[in-house]
């Protein structure tokens, strides 16, 4: 397994190089690579959806991603959205709602929710079920959750 | 009692770093040098240990060392018991078989750890765990409880008699005589099934020996930093100053995080310091499934004598416990099943007994609930039982029975997890349920909608259920609040957190007896290098027994803040106010120090000081309760059942609460929707399955269904009772594990009534459409 394969991807607006084995997780390599820890893992089967990065903008688990398949792609993390002082608009909605507790799948939910309220900029309270139906939260009971990415869309909607 | 910051919905200081990937989580530590490991674990539940040959391990590339148990020599030793035995109660048999540190002779359950492979890497750590061959001959393994307990043909560990792992009798009152005064007596076998904490975030371990400074550092999850750090100096041989334990931010608890015996807790140290050489060990989801701790699994012959008007007269409850292979943990599940079994009601007699079985699975230890849920389950149960044999309505016994505010402070005369006569301190639990009915609006249900949807061929039905939660147990807590010279106030506890949002309720308490911001409230929790006494994240006692320790150590500081400034300012102290960060003369704004500068003039550098000085604006405090203080609840649940597919939608989900005092309402809320997505989950998705030898067939959660976002009632409808706790000076209650008691009793119930025209008997507290297809099966019809 110790063939090295190059990589070049674009990982939140910087192109990052590396040779990596193929086997190697796009989770880790994020991780571990990168060194960007915001995307966490769950379950390595692709079922919490804790470590959900956008691929080209499309949400996806990169726990079922080799970092090989990432070569010449486009991956946005957590760490692309706000900071702690600047917090983006959907990440405020979860502060202001309470909705997160460990945190530790919050930021999947983030990345999961980032291009749904792009493609749905008011959503039914079914349609935000159904889309972070794919992350699993042990902490809250989603209700929070549910009302947070609300928010977050009237907020992002109105501009605020 | 709501101050400025005390009871207000303040929003969380955690939050940011937490939303934004910046919070540090175990896996998320690097040390230069770091070396990484994995375990090989049994895949037999039940074996002699021939051989394990690492020969292969060892040469294959990038891997440093490869151990199993005779590698440790005379380090090897299993446990120490975690929990003490229950000897307090009288007649108490408790055979301890701690955690083996590593497996050696004989595997015990399937995922045991047999070898660990330290590599430069963790996926050359894997690769080399599949090198090691090793060589096993299976026995069969324990499964069955109740066969277990009977059957000595097999044996878990062949140095005692039999399966037994405790028998615990406790009585209070006499059910006997009680029995020959009953009208009727109603008996019935129940089921508790297995289930997962399930945690986002698995286990980890990351151990850093420092062979210059003599000095060990361990980053982990743990629920329980300073049990763990005096773990690892005891077996270590240092002192416990010489071992620094820190929790990261930690991904969620649930209980599994308790522990500070598995394997990673004992040999990482050891192998570090073998290597001098920092280690990093992340569990993975499988491992977390088939070898952390899990919880719930028991099997209740329960009887109930009653009057025919439906008054309790006694309670009888022979009840078996798994506890897996091992018993690391002591009794604290199965003890607390006892003291939650009859805890709502009046029962003037009551009889209980734990019988604890060895099985080949893996150690059971509390699980968000902690045998809890069982005993609320089987007394709901029983109560719905009773109902139907007396042709009541189950909320009309349930009335009747329940206890009122003037009953307490009630002594139970059952001895709990705290090794003390348990105390209901105060409450009035027939209200909770009052409450709660009213909010569901029972009466329109029975008389309106239930009917008009059975005309409609709607099968809806009503679930109403009460119960307590025992929180807030001993032994302490300790905590230090301290105001810096920058004028913020920082606060250490030994206490540990794992995103129940300690950092702003703490420093909320601190905020409000000392008038600074809460954000300038700065809490560290779990670091044993910040705060050196602790006993750990149980037993819903964060807010209760470390928050009483805080507010003492707040009020301490307080107080030296007006001695002090009265110094300063050359006012008498009770001319002294609190401005917002500054201390000031009265009437008098202008005339102030600040906090910070009060802080600097508190530690005087240079000339005389007071013999008895004590530097700084500073206190230490701790808190010990003479008993827990218990939390009270009820709730309601209206579902529909599709009787052809069985899947269950919950319409409605109403919970009143009772808490005391509360710190922090949106938080609160937060505590409870989380706990009732748990109870969910256990009534309805989730079950830990074990076939007949010992293999676990839902090691992942394609197999193992936690709640997901479209499974959950569209909104928990919460209200609350607040009856003040006389234990502490806050009045608070636990409330950590309140919400997850409920719900499957409540389903069982809704389910039953739902589909009214068949005699259901649901025993089961996790159900799923195929199982109550089968209960629905072998009912008869109406």
């Amino acid at each position: 397994m110790s063939q090295l394969f190059p990589v070049k991807v674009t990982v939140n607006g910087t192109v990052y190089e590396r040779e990596v084995e193929p086997r190697l997780l796009l989770s880790d390599f994020i991780r571990h690579e990168l060194g960007l820890f915001g995307t966490h893992v769950g379950c390595e089967h692709g079922m919490c959806g804790a470590c959900t990065i956008l691929f080209d903008g499309e949400p996806v688990r990169s726990c079922l991603i080799f970092a090989v398949q990432a070569n010449g792609h486009e991956i946005r993390t957590v760490e692309s959205l706000g900071s702690p002082d600047h917090l983006h608009p959907l990440q405020e909605a979860f502060h202001e709602k309470h909705g997160l507790q460990c945190g530790f799948c919050t930021p999947g939910i983030l990345m999961t929710v980032v291009p749904f309220l792009e493609e749905h900029p008011h959503p039914s309270e079914d349609e935000i079920r159904e889309a972070i139906d794919g992350n699993i939260c042990r902490c809250t009971g989603y209700e929070k959750i549910i009302e947070s990415v609300q928010a977050a869309s009237e907020k992002m909607s109105s501009g605020k | 009692m709501t101050g400025k910051y005390f009871g207000q919905p303040v929003l969380r200081l955690e939050d940011k770093h937490l939303l934004t990937g910046r919070a540090k989580f175990c896996d998320d530590i690097v040390i230069p040098g770091m070396l990484h490991a994995a375990f090989l674990r049994s895949d037999y539940a039940h074996a002699i240990i021939k051989n394990i040959d690492v020969s292969e391990a060892r040469k294959h590339p990038g891997v440093v060392a490869v151990y199993t148990a005779e590698d440790f020599g005379d380090y090897w030793k299993v446990g120490p018991l975690q929990v003490p035995p229950p000897f307090a109660i009288k007649g108490a048999q408790f055979n301890a078989r701690p955690l083996p540190p590593i497996g050696k002779g004989k595997v015990r359950y399937s995922g045991e750890p047999i070898a660990i492979v330290i590599a430069e890497s963790r996926y050359i750590a894997e690769d080399a765990c599949e090198d090691i061959i090793f060589d096993a001959e299976p026995l069969p393994a324990v499964i069955d409880l109740e066969k277990a307990w009977e059957d000595t043909s097999v044996l878990v560990h062949d140095d005692l008699p039999s399966n037994m792992a405790a028998l615990v009798k406790q009585e209070a009152g006499d059910y006997e005589a009680a029995k020959k005064q009953a009208d009727v007596v109603i008996s019935k076998r129940f089921v508790a099934d297995h289930v997962a904490g399930g945690a986002m975030e698995n286990r980890g371990f990351v151990v850093n020996w420092d062979e210059r400074t003599q000095e060990m550092t361990v980053w982990t999850g743990t629920q329980a930093p300073l049990p763990l750090r005096s773990a690892i100096a005891g077996r270590m041989g240092l002192i416990e100053n010489q071992v620094r334990v820190i929790t990261p931010y930690i991904g969620g608890g649930f209980g599994p995080k308790v522990m500070t015996s598995q394997a990673d807790d004992v040999i990482l140290p050891w192998i570090s310091m073998k290597l001098n050489r920092p280690i990093k060990w992340i569990e993975d989801r499988r491992e977390n499934f088939l070898s952390t701790t899990s919880e719930r699994d028991q099997v209740h012959h329960c009887e109930m004598a009653l009057k025919k008007d439906g008054t309790i007269l006694g309670f009888k409850d022979v009840f078996y416990h798994n506890t897996g292979a091992y018993d690391p943990y002591g009794m604290t599940v199965p003890l607390n099943t006892q003291t939650h079994t009859v805890s709502n009601y009046r029962v003037p007699s009551f009889y209980t007994e734990i019988r604890m079985v060895f099985t080949n699975e893996m150690v059971v230890t509390p699980v968000r609930g902690a045998g809890r849920s069982e005993g609320v389950f089987v007394m709901e149960r029983m109560m719905d039982l009773a109902a139907k044999e007396l042709k009541m309505d189950p909320v009309e016994i349930r009335l009747k029975n329940l206890l009122k505010k003037e009953e307490f402070p009630l002594n139970t005369g059952v001895i709990g997890q705290d090794f003390v006569v348990g105390v209901l301190d105060s409450g009035d639990y027939k209200n909770n349920l009052e409450k709660c009915i009213q909010m569901v609006d029972y009466e329109k249900f029975r008389k309106e909608i239930q009917p008009k949807a059975r005309k409609e061929g709607k099968h809806l039905g009503i679930g109403v259920v009460a119960f307590t939660e025992g929180t807030a147990v001993g032994p302490y807590e300790g905590a230090r609040v301290t105001v810096g010279n920058n004028g913020k106030v920082s606060v250490s506890t030994g206490y540990s957190t794992q995103g129940q949002g300690h950092f702003t309720v703490f420093a909320q308490i601190v905020a409000e007896q000392l008038n600074v911001k809460v954000e300038d409230v700065r809490v560290i929790t779990g670091d044993t290098g910040h705060f050196h006494w602790g006993a750990g994240t149980f037993a819903s006692r964060g807010a209760t027994i470390a928050g009483s320790a805080i507010h003492s150590a707040a009020v301490l500081v307080r107080e030296k803040i007006f001695a002090t400034a009265s110094k300063f300012l050359e006012v008498p102290e009770d001319q002294v106010e609190l401005c917002e960060g500054s201390a000031c003369v009265k009437g008098h704004p202008e005339k102030f120090i600040s906090l910070g500068e009060l802080a600097g003039k508190a530690n005087p550098m240079r000339g005389a000081v007071e013999a008895d000085v004590k530097p700084g604006l500073e206190a230490t405090a701790y808190y010990a309760p003479p008993h827990g203080a218990t939390g009270s609840g009820a709730c309601a649940m209206i579902v529909d059942v599709d009787p052809e597919t069985f899947k269950v939608k919950i319409e409605r989900f109403v919970l009143v609460h009772d808490c005391g005092t509360v710190i922090n309402p949106l938080l609160l809320e937060g505590q409870i929707q989380g706990g009732v997505s748990m109870g969910i989950g256990n009534a309805f998705y989730e079950k830990m399955v074990y076939d007949e030898n010992g293999q676990l067939m839902t090691a992942s959660f394609m197999d193992y269904l936690m709640p997901q976002a479209t499974d959950m009632p569209r909104k928990m409808e919460i209200g609350h009772n607040v009856h003040p706790s006389p234990l502490n000076t806050l009045g608070i209650k636990g409330v950590g594990e309140a919400g997850a008691l409920p719900p499957s009793p409540a389903f069982c119930q809704a389910v039953e009534d739902a589909l009214y025209e068949y005699n259901l008997d649901i025993t089961e507290s996790n159900l799923n459409p195929s199982m109550l297809y089968e209960f629905r099966n072998k009912a008869t019809k109406r």
